[in-house]
């Protein structure tokens, strides 16, 4: 039982993860870029929903909606000024950039007068209650988290798959040179799938905030995504999920049964036997290059 | 041809039932040929027919499913198909790449003496610290690199970049790192792709310099017709990742089954004829 | 306007290719060395870090500036030279012997890491670097018996041949002997077989291979040398700052190791130093700057972090060739005065193309 709860509370975690994975997958998959900045963006997501809760007075569902809109503008405006004048140079540029990005939005977050430098709890009216079934305990934050994050995967994976934006911006990441000849709208689509990942993101924050509270620093779960990534394969939406899952479960399981300190390297221990074993993740391609 | 391998002084390099499969689909399917030293030897076909897949083999990049292939550079020969792609390059193999694989940001210098990698014999250590034998070995190698310059005429872009080249001039750039190596056997792939008239006349000639003046074989992969006939010795035509013909380059282009795999059926080519408006035949 | 007329291999071989990088190189040299007399304590102690960081940012360039291993957790190894040199000199050990332990351990270690980060490359190899760079970060903290844990280590004085070497001018000539000493090496290593074999992997894994470089051994190489010589910083720094504590050496110094490199310019050795003289700098610019901003601006935790951001950004946008790109880009326009034409050092417009399959 023990165990059971503690897988619950680990895929709990690995959603988010998995989320924030998500959005880092849908701008490899569109840009082929890396990008360090979605912890930040989820964490100024998360800020976000707690202003337009506390200093506007709106209520969680109206505050949720309003903050993924405003981020996704966010994030258009992000690829838009930054991202778009970079594309095309070395890979390790970009992520440089990110790097940057995320810089500025956490420090400029923490100079916010008094809300920037405190922990702030978000009152979503769901927080608090618990939900049994069969004898586990569940939060009603993590069940959230759950069905969310399924939800939200779902919707995307048959974006990708089954519309011609999907196609689209797979053409537009393997080769932006042909996908502008093919009349592909390729800046438009790339500020889309800038905003949209910018909304994961949010969508993260939002359900997250509850259970960690709001503050400056936990754009550091960020970086938490990158294993979930690697595990899932980083070109695979529902690989970033599962990845997400599987780094949370071992987190969770590491933290109870190994000794102190294992709980935050165990996530990188994956990552390594993952590359050791299969680089390209659980569901990721394989590509080589023909000479 | 008999089953014996026939090792005498003038084979170079020698392909046994070649074959080679993506996944399902067998790119080189059981080919066999040789090359004796000294010759151009040039490999033909349609796109797809498998050809770059064998220069791939052959230096190493992909291991063939199936056959063998062994190279007397150096007297004993050895089989390539155990080695790994730096280690046939010692052996004294250079090649060129379809799609020009330079160092960008490194000049045409830096490029060429890359090239000539497999000569440097001094340490680690030795290297730090800049030794007189060091120093010594970078202006010999710089002088071999000078007198390949010379031969290809890129003395004016010594000192540039490779980035900032166009492309005839990467082509020829790509050759002559592949001389710098001073191979017995050298690769290149599709020599004149992207050349216009002139280049190609140029490339016509350094061929032909190559093997005569340098000593060196090559094993070519080309489509232009009129430098395959110009240059090589013999031909060796593919298609479907199958042999099709090999001979002089007079034999395989009138081998019916060349034309067909070329241009359709032998009888279309008749068909395709203009009538001679003078009336004679 | 210089026009350097060559008539004899070694003008190239050389390291100094004329006379005007002679004549400026030796009054940097003069300069430095007559640093302790012209410069107040504090700045002394400051140029001492900046050595010490190019030192450390040589290494870093060195496997990713012109090798292309993208390390995204190097501050490990600067903790290894670090905490080895301290547990070495507590233990009673020379200087000597423990700086040279420390650079053994961190290569042995750059080695070790080198294994994994062979089969991968690209954002694949950032992971893994990350990854392990993580896991050394949580194994200093753990290893109390050894490095003190999060209670932090002390590092005694060092001396050596007699003198104690806690005053800061003996420690200022040590540093300053050892980065002249790297250099020279680096530079010697760049224009060697060994340094071109590096870029060509940097540029071209499969066309090095068709050349004849075994891409293991090099990279491997790269590895340890890059570790050497990050942990030779690492090294020095204990001895700077005298008490070490695991967070020293996490992902935020990785990071800053990466602004480093960055902002001072990839693939270049200037590079290392300029990126060095601005990692140390940038604090005392933003204090400075403090004094001249509103007080709700000057005192708010996040500025020196947005500054930080904000500058990397716009050194990726505007000048990608860092801080080093700009100055050839000065350089050439007062030398070129008035012929200076506006597109010379323009960035060819570049189009995405998959880099899996590069």
């Amino acid at each position: 039982m023990e165990l059971l709860q503690l897988l619950v509370s680990g895929i709990a975690q690995g959603c988010v993860y998995g989320l924030i994975a998500l959005g880092f997958v849908l701008i490899y998959k569109a840009t082929e870029t890396v990008t360090f900045a979605q912890g930040d963006l989820m964490m100024l997501g998360a800020f976000g929903g707690f202003i337009a809760m506390s200093a506007m007075g709106l209520p969680f569902w109206a505050a949720a909606i309003a903050t993924v809109f405003v981020m996704t503008l966010i994030g258009i405006g992000l690829e838009r000024v930054v991202i778009r004048p970079i594309l095309g140079q070395p890979a390790f540029s970009i992520i440089m950039l990110t790097i940057g990005v995320a810089y500025v939005v956490r420090g400029a977050i923490t100079m916010i007068p008094v809300i920037g430098t405190e922990t702030h709890p978000l009152d979503a009216p769901y927080a608090g209650k618990v939900i049994e079934i069969a004898g586990l305990v569940l939060a009603a934050e993590q069940v959230v988290v759950i069905l969310v994050t399924a939800a939200l995967s779902g919707a995307l994976t048959l974006l990708f798959r089954y519309s011609k934006l999907g196609i689209a911006m797979q053409a537009s990441a393997q080769n932006q040179l042909a996908a502008y000849y093919m009349g592909i709208p390729v800046r438009r689509i790339n500020g889309l799938i800038w905003g949209l990942a910018a909304a994961v993101a949010t969508v993260a924050g939002l359900l997250i905030a509850p259970i960690t509270f709001v503050h400056a620093n936990m754009g550091f779960i960020g970086l938490k995504a990158f294993p979930a990534a690697v595990v899932g394969g980083f070109t695979s939406l529902p690989g970033a999920i599962v990845g997400g899952l599987i780094i949370g479960v071992t987190e969770s399981i590491a933290g109870f049964y190994l000794e102190e300190g294992f709980k935050d390297i165990a996530p990188y221990v994956v990552v390594l036997l993952m590359l050791a074993v299969r680089p390209n993740g659980l569901f990721g391609e394989r590509m080589r290059k023909k000479v | 041809m008999s089953g014996r391998a026939d090792i005498d002084d003038t084979l170079l390099l020698q392909a046994r039932n070649l074959s080679l499969s993506f996944g399902g689909v067998l790119a080189v399917n059981d080919v066999s040929f040789d090359v004796r030293r000294g010759e151009v030897f040039t490999l033909i076909g349609p796109n797809g027919a498998g050809k770059t897949t064998v220069f791939n083999i052959i230096s190493g990049i992909y291991p063939p499913s199936k056959g063998t292939l062994r190279y007397y550079g150096s007297g004993q020969g050895v089989s390539l198909t155990d080695l790994a792609p730096h280690d046939i390059a010692a052996t004294g193999i250079a090649r060129t790449f379809q799609n020009i694989e330079l160092f960008e940001h490194a000049s045409v210098l830096q490029n060429l003496l890359i090239g000539r990698h497999r000569h440097q014999k001094s340490g680690f250590w030795q290297q730090v610290f800049f030794t007189k034998t060091v120093r010594e070995a970078e202006i010999t190698a710089r002088r071999h690199v000078e007198s390949v310059i010379e031969l290809l005429d890129l003395q004016h872009y010594r000192d540039t970049m490779v980035a900032g080249l166009p492309y005839g001039i990467r082509k020829v750039v790509e050759l002559a790192r592949a001389l710098c190596a001073e191979p017995s056997l050298l690769l290149l792939d599709e020599p004149s792709s992207g050349l216009n008239v002139e280049e190609t006349e140029d490339m016509a000639f350094w061929i032909t310099d190559i093997k005569e003046e340098l000593g060196v074989t090559v094993l070519m992969v080309e489509h232009d017709m009129s430098l395959v006939s110009r240059v090589s010795d013999r031909v060796f035509a593919m298609s479907q990742g199958q042999e099709l013909a090999s001979g002089t380059p007079r034999e395989v282009q009138t081998n019916p089954a060349v034309i067909e795999a070329y241009l359709g059926t032998a009888d279309d080519v008749t068909s395709l004829r203009r009538p001679n408006p003078l009336g004679a035949a | 306007m210089r026009f350097v007329f060559k008539t004899d291999y070694t003008q190239d071989i050389n390291l100094a290719k004329h006379s005007g990088h002679v004549f400026w190189y030796g009054l940097l040299l003069v300069t430095l060395a007559i640093g302790p007399w012209i410069m107040d304590d504090y700045w002394l102690a400051q140029l001492t870090l900046v050595l010490i960081y190019s030192i450390v940012g040589l290494g870093l360039m060195l496997l990713a500036g012109f090798t292309g291993q993208f390390s995204l957790g190097h501050a490990a190894f600067l903790g290894v030279g670090a905490y080895t040199q301290a547990v070495a000199i507590n233990a009673g050990l020379p200087l000597i012997v423990a700086l040279v332990g420390a650079m053994a351990l961190s290569a042995v270690i750059g080695v070790i890491v080198a294994i994994p980060a062979l089969r991968v490359r690209g954002v694949f190899l950032g992971m893994a670097t990350l990854a392990l760079g993580i896991i050394l970060e949580e194994a200093f903290a753990r290893w109390e018996s050894v490095t003190g844990g999060n209670a932090g280590l002390f590092v005694q004085s060092p001396t050596l041949l007699g003198i104690e070497l806690s005053d800061s001018t003996p420690y200022y000539f040590l540093c300053l002997v050892l980065t002249i000493a790297v250099t020279l090496g680096v530079a010697n290593l760049l224009r060697s077989p060994t340094g071109r074999a590096f870029v060509a992997i940097r540029d071209s894994e499969i066309s090095a291979q068709s050349m004849g470089i075994p891409l293991a051994r090099y990279k491997t190489l790269a590895f340890a040398i890059s570790a050497a010589l990050t942990g030779l910083g690492g090294a020095l720094y204990a001895h700077k700052i005298q008490f070490l504590t695991p967070e020293q050496f996490g992902i935020i110094q990785s990071i800053d190791l990466l602004l480093l490199i960055v902002i001072g310019g990839l693939g270049s050795i200037h590079g290392a130093f300029l990126g060095a003289i601005f990692l140390i700098t940038m604090p005392q610019i933003i204090s400075s700057a403090k004094d001249y901003l509103p007080s709700s601006v000057a005192d708010a935790p996040g500025l020196s972090a947005l500054v930080y951001g904000a500058v990397l950004v716009l050194f990726v946008l505007f000048e990608p060739l860092g801080l080093y790109g700009r100055w050839l880009k000065v350089r050439a326009y007062i030398q070129l005065f008035p012929l200076y034409r506006r597109g010379m050092f323009e960035r060819q417009k570049s189009f995405q193309k998959s880099e899996r399959l590069k």
